[in-house]
C-alpha cells in the first residue's frame, strides 16, 4: 500500500467513527438546503394563492361617495371596510396592505362627467402586499374603462376610438424559466453543501492534527510532505462529493413536496439535471477542499480554524446574491469564474435552457485552474517548518 | 550511527542551538542531558529532518540529511516531543498506519506490531481506542508506532517524561533492549538520575552548545567530583532547569 492510499483510507477510516463529522457530511450538509428549500417554496406559494382567491378586506374612504365602484370591488372580493382615520399610518404599519381614499368631490365631478380622482395608499417596498394592490388596481381601472365605454356609447360613440393602441402582452417566459427566477438560490445550497461536507475534514485534518500534536510524529515519516497532503485532500473530496451527490438526491425528490402546478412552473431535478450539476460542481468540490485546508493550516486550534472557516463560508454566497440583485446577461467568461461560473450553469439548467459544451468546458477549466492554484499554495503552506510545531 | 556536526539554528533573534557536535554509535546508549530550553528538541528535529539547520551537517549511517532528507528519515525510529495519537483509531491501527506510511508490506507489519506490543507489554490495550489513555498508553503506542520499521537508530525525546514509576522502569529495560539489538539510541533527559542509569555516553548540552561529551566515569573524573549530580552542576555552572 503506497503512502497516498494508506493516508487516504486511514482519514476516511477516522472520520467514519466520528459522529461529527457524519451528521454533517451525510445530514446536515445535504439535507439543511433541500428542506430549507422545500419549507420555503411551501410557505411563499401558499401564501401567494391564498391572497390570489380570497377575498379581501379594504379600507374605502368616503365609499358612501361611490357605491357602485364599491360595488364593483365587492364583485371581484374585494369588501370595503370602514375608514381608517390615517391611511398613511395605517400602511406603514401594516394595518392595512392597501386603503382606498375616494375624493370628497367624487359626485360633483362625476355627475359633471369630469374625471376624478381614487387614491391608491400602499407601500410598494412591502412586496407582501403586491398581490393586493395589483387586484385593486385592476378592478379600479376596469371599473373607469367600463364606465368610459358606457359614456361614448352614450355620445354615439364607439368606445374603440378611445384606445387607438391596445397593448397585448406576449410573455416569453416558460412555465421552467419561471420556476428558475424563483430558484436562484438554489445554488448557493449546493456550495453549501460541498463546502458543510468537507468542512470538519479539513479541520480535523490540518488544525486538528496539529492541536493533537500528531502532525509532528506524522511527517517524521519517510513521505514527502506533498503526498500527505494529496492524501488528506483526496479523503476530504471524498466526503464533500458524498454530501453533494446525497443533496442532489434529496433535491430531486423536490418537485413531490412543491404545489408546482398550483404556480404554472415546471421543476425538472431529475437525472439529467442531477449529472450536470455533479459535472459543474466537480472543481469546486477540489478548490473547497485546498482552500478549507490551506484556511485551517494557518489555524493553530480546531476552534481558530472553525472561526475561520466561517467567515470563509459566506464568500460562496456572494454569486448568488448578486446575481438575485443584478440580473446579468451572461458573458462567456464569466463561466471561467469559479463560483460565478456554477451559478451561471446551474441557474440555466433550472430554466431548462441547458448548458452548452463550450461553457461547461470554461465553467471546468476556470473551477480547475483555481483548484490547481489552492492546492499548490496549500502543498508550499505545507513544506513549512512551522506547520509541524505544535507547541 | 548518527553524527551531528556543528549545528546551528536560530529562531529570529533566539539563538537556539549554536554549534552542537557529537556523534551516537550503534549498540550504545547516548543521553542528550541539558536543562529545559537548552536546544534539546530542537538539536532532535534537525536530526529527524522535520527543521533545516541554518548550519552543520547530520548523517545517519553516512547519509547526509540535507541531502537526502527521505532516507534519514527511513532509517530512523523517531518518538518526538509531540507524541499524539490517533484516539479514533486504536492503538494497534496506530502502529499499523504508520508501517503502511513506512511503506511496509501487510504481513510484515503485522509481524513487527506483533512483536512490539508483546517487547511493550501493552498486549491488553492494543485492540481499544487510545482515547482515554493514560500517559504511559500513550508513550507506549508512540513508540511502539515509531519502531515499526525496525530502525536502525532510535531517537527518543524525553521519553519517560511524565511516566509513573512502574512505566519508567519499564521504559528503561526496553532501551537495553534496543541497545542489546545493536541499535543506535539517542535520547534527551533533563533527568541526571536517568541518563546516569542508561547512559554509555553523555551529551551535556547548555545555552545551544555542547559542554561536556563523555562516559559517565571520565565525566566524573573530569569534573572531580564523586556524583555525577555534582558534576552536571559543575558543568552547567548552575542547577537551574534539571530535575534529580
Amino acid at each position: 500500500m503506497n503512502a497516498f492510499s494508506a493516508v487516504y483510507w486511514k482519514e476516511v477510516r477516522e472520520n467514519l467513527r466520528d459522529r461529527r463529522t457524519l451528521v454533517n457530511a451525510l445530514l446536515t450538509g445535504p439535507l439543511l438546503g433541500p428542506v430549507l428549500f422545500i419549507m420555503l417554496m411551501n410557505v411563499m406559494v401558499n401564501r401567494e394563492l391564498a391572497r390570489a382567491d380570497q377575498p379581501i378586506d379594504v379600507p374605502v374612504i368616503g365609499a358612501e361617495l361611490a357605491p357602485n365602484l364599491v360595488n364593483a370591488l365587492k364583485g371581484a372580493g374585494i369588501d370595503a371596510e370602514p375608514a381608517v382615520a390615517d391611511p398613511e399610518r395605517a400602511v406603514h404599519d401594516m394595518d392595512a396592505d392597501i386603503v382606498i381614499r375616494i375624493a370628497p368631490d367624487y359626485v360633483k365631478a362625476w355627475n359633471k362627467g369630469q374625471p376624478v380622482q381614487v387614491e391608491l395608499v400602499y407601500d410598494s417596498s412591502r412586496r407582501d402586499a403586491n398581490t393586493a394592490v395589483a387586484r385593486v388596481r385592476n378592478v379600479v381601472e376596469s371599473y373607469a374603462k367600463r364606465e368610459g365605454a358606457m359614456r361614448l356609447i352614450a355620445r354615439g360613440l364607439s368606445p374603440a376610438t378611445a384606445w387607438p393602441v391596445t397593448v397585448a402582452d406576449r410573455d416569453q417566459a416558460t412555465s421552467q424559466s419561471r420556476s428558475a427566477l424563483m430558484f436562484s438560490f438554489l445554488p448557493y445550497f449546493f456550495v453549501l453543501t460541498v463546502f458543510m461536507g468537507g468542512m470538519y475534514l479539513a479541520i480535523d485534518l490540518t488544525a486538528g492534527e496539529r492541536e493533537r500534536q500528531s502532525l509532528e510524529p506524522l511527517f517524521v515519516n519517510p513521505v514527502a510532505r506533498w503526498k500527505l497532503l494529496a492524501g488528506k485532500l483526496a479523503a476530504i473530496c471524498t466526503f464533500s462529493l458524498i454530501s453533494l451527490l446525497l443533496s442532489v438526491l434529496a433535491f430531486s425528490t423536490a418537485p413531490w413536496f412543491i404545489p408546482t402546478e398550483k404556480l404554472g412552473i415546471a421543476l425538472d431535478f431529475g437525472v439529467h439535471f442531477g449529472a450536470r450539476v455533479l459535472l459543474l460542481m466537480l472543481p469546486l468540490i477540489a478548490l473547497l477542499a485546498a482552500l478549507q485546508s490551506l484556511v485551517s493550516a494557518f489555524a493553530k486550534s480546531y476552534r481558530e480554524a472553525q472561526t475561520y472557516l466561517s467567515i470563509l463560508m459566506i464568500i460562496p454566497i456572494l454569486p448568488s446574491a448578486l446575481l438575485s440583485v443584478i440580473p446579468v446577461r451572461p458573458e462567456p467568461w464569466m463561466y471561467a469564474v469559479p463560483l460565478l461560473g456554477q451559478n451561471l450553469g446551474i441557474v440555466q439548467l433550472m430554466r431548462g435552457d441547458g448548458v452548452t459544451g463550450q461553457e461547461v468546458l470554461l465553467c471546468l477549466a476556470g473551477g480547475f485552474a483555481a483548484a490547481a492554484l489552492a492546492i499548490i499554495a496549500t502543498a508550499v503552506m505545507y513544506r513549512s517548518e512551522r506547520l509541524a510545531i505544535s507547541g | 550511527m548518527i553524527e551531528v556536526k556543528d549545528l546551528h539554528k536560530a529562531f529570529g533573534d533566539v539563538k537556539a542551538v549554536g554549534g552542537v557536535s557529537f556523534t551516537a554509535r550503534d549498540g550504545e546508549i547516548t543521553g542528550l542531558l541539558g536543562p529545559n530550553g537548552a536546544g534539546k528538541t530542537t538539536t532532535l528535529r534537525m536530526l529527524y529532518t522535520l527543521m533545516k539547520p541554518d548550519a552543520g551537517q547530520v548523517l545517519v549511517d553516512g547519509i547526509d540529511a540535507a541531502a537526502d532528507p527521505v532516507a534519514v528519515r527511513r532509517r530512523l525510529g523517531v518518538l518526538p516531543d509531540a507524541r499524539g495519537l490517533y484516539k479514533r483509531l486504536t492503538a494497534a491501527e496506530n502502529i499499523t498506519y504508520f508501517g503502511r506510511l513506512q511503506g511496509m508490506q501487510d504481513a510484515e507489519i503485522e509481524r513487527r506490531r506483533e512483536a512490539l506490543i508483546d517487547a511493550l507489554e501493552m498486549r491488553d490495550i492494543a485492540g481499544r481506542r487510545t482515547e482515554g489513555f493514560s500517559q504511559g498508553q500513550r508513550v507506549k503506542t508512540a513508540i511502539a508506532r515509531a519502531l515499526v520499521h525496525d530502525p536502525r537508530n532510535v531517537l527518543l525525546d524525553e521519553p519517560t517524561n511524565g511516566l509513573d514509576v512502574m512505566a519508567t522502569r519499564a521504559m528503561r529495560r526496553f532501551m537495553h533492549q534496543l541497545k542489546a539489538e545493536g541499535r543506535c539510541v539517542l535520547f534527551s533527559s533533563h533527568i541526571m538520575q536517568e541518563v546516569a542509569a542508561l547512559c554509555d555516553r553523555i551529551v551535556v548540552i547548555a545555552h545551544g552548545t555542547v559542554v561536556a561529551d563523555e562516559t559517565p566515569a571520565a565525566l566524573l573524573a573530569q569534573t572531580g567530583e564523586a556524583t555525577l549530580e555534582d558534576a552536571f552542576v559543575k558543568i552547567i555552572g548552575t542547577d537551574e532547569g534539571l530535575a534529580a
